[in-house]
């Protein structure tokens, strides 16, 4: 093959390059947008259904602080609280939490804490346990989760935030203890950083 | 029998991509446990072979050979990429579902492989219709596998509809018995395994069947 023949194909394929790129450009820019859209859209459904939207008035979903990583939230990486307020009173925050001991990898949860230390709700956001098995957890399967609503680190006392099997108060699944196990952890660990870190989160 | 009958039946049966070709297995066997997800995916696939086979024969006459496969690669990437961006503005929902396998559609094989095999070789009409089938062949396979699993697995039929059709398709899940434990190895992977397994045993004995009438009837002596 002649060195010309080399250029022309190289060329060739550049100038498709280029075309594809284009192509790919073009539909995000038209595309970008909307998706920011969608984005903010679960993101303020998933908010919503862990603190009722009557409760607050500020935009959570911009009011938000970017802290710093800590073992307590499970992350290596800085992650965002939401903020929420009414009339500029801090009403609860909202931690993107890890349980990064589950049965099949990390599970990532949302986590809303009232103001006083009490939990407003909890949701898996993302998970890769046993379907059927370890999938409880998701609220569409049961209503397990619900169970931390309303609780505290003085309810029940700290030594208790375990599962039963572990002489706790929260129920496990049959077959999957592992998961409701790091679960249960991990919420403990956000109200423990949440009890270490208040005031800086509300400043 | 015509190229274009040819070709539709090349595409839903005799050279079915996931029965017989047996491509495309890994968002083949990882998403089909719902009929939607199957669906979902199934259209996706099928979008990306029509438009790879229609511009890989529109620019067949003046490729170059010796990059051909490298401009394939990246005609189907840049569909894919696309198609996902358009289904994150336009079906969130789904996207969400569906994750990471939109990406994959890039390694199913069997979309080079009408590239290279088919779409090259081919004026674009053929091409684009030969897509269109063998995309439907696959689609249709997604979206049984996914029945039977769903159904087996968790009792109900066309669960989550809504994220593809909108709100009013809620109406379209069929729960079979609310009580239904369901079956959990009919979700897990190996479930996948054997309903394909399972489809591609009543393929061929269909097929064998039909084969079967098909000489029984030749051997008839002619009457006229």
């Amino acid at each position: 093959m002649s060195s010309r023949q080399i250029l022309l194909s190289g060329l060739f394929l550049c100038l498709f390059a280029i075309a594809g790129t284009t192509f790919v450009a073009v539909t995000e820019n038209l595309a970008r947008e909307q998706i920011v859209e969608n984005e903010r859209r679960v993101l303020l459904r998933n908010l919503h259904a862990l603190l009722p939207e009557e409760k607050l008035d500020n935009n959570i979903v911009a009011d938000t602080l970017r802290i710093q990583a800590s073992e307590l939230l499970g992350t290596d990486e800085p992650s965002l609280v939401y903020r929420a307020r009414y009339r500029g009173d801090p009403v609860a925050a909202i931690f993107n939490s890890i349980a990064p001991n589950g049965y099949s990898g990390k599970i990532h949860l949302l986590v809303g804490v009232y103001f006083d230390g009490s939990i407003a709700g909890v949701r898996v956001l993302k998970h890769s346990e046993t379907p059927g098995l370890g999938d409880a957890i998701e609220i569409r399967k049961s209503d397990w989760v619900l169970d931390f609503d309303g609780r505290s680190l003085g309810n029940p006392p700290r030594a208790q935030w375990l599962v039963k099997r572990d002489k706790g108060v929260y129920d496990q699944f049959t077959g999957a203890t592992i998961t409701p196990r790091a679960i249960v952890q991990a919420v403990k660990n956000t109200l423990l950083y949440y009890e270490q870190n208040v005031g800086k989160i509300f400043l | 029998m015509s190229d274009k009958q040819e070709i539709t039946r090349n595409g839903l049966w005799t050279n079915n991509v996931a029965l017989v070709q047996l491509l495309g297995l890994c968002p083949l066997l990882a998403v089909t446990s719902t009929v939607v997800n199957g669906i979902g995916l199934g259209i996706a696939t099928l979008i990306t072979l029509v438009l790879s086979n229609t511009l890989v024969s529109l620019i067949r006459g003046f490729i170059r050979s010796e990059v051909r496969l490298p401009v394939f690669v990246l005609i189907i990437a840049c569909i894919v990429t696309i198609i996902e961006l358009t289904m994150k503005a336009l079906f969130y929902d789904l996207y969400l579902v569906l994750g990471i396998f939109i990406p994959l559609i890039v390694t199913n094989c069997a979309i080079i492989g009408r590239a290279e095999g088919f779409a090259s070789r081919n004026p674009v009409g053929v091409s684009a219709l030969d897509g269109l089938m063998m995309g439907s062949g696959f689609l249709v396979v997604l979206a049984l596998l996914g029945g039977m699993r769903e159904i087996i697995g968790f009792g109900t039929l066309f669960s989550q509809a809504d994220l593809m059709f909108g709100e009013k398709a809620k109406v379209l899940t069929l729960v079979f018995n609310e009580s239904y434990g369901g079956f959990l190895l009919a979700i897990l992977p190996p479930g996948a395994f054997f309903g394909l397994a399972l489809l591609i045993v009543a393929k061929n004995i269909i097929g064998s069947r039909l084969k079967q009438q098909a000489t029984a009837v030749e051997a008839l002596p002619e009457s006229t």
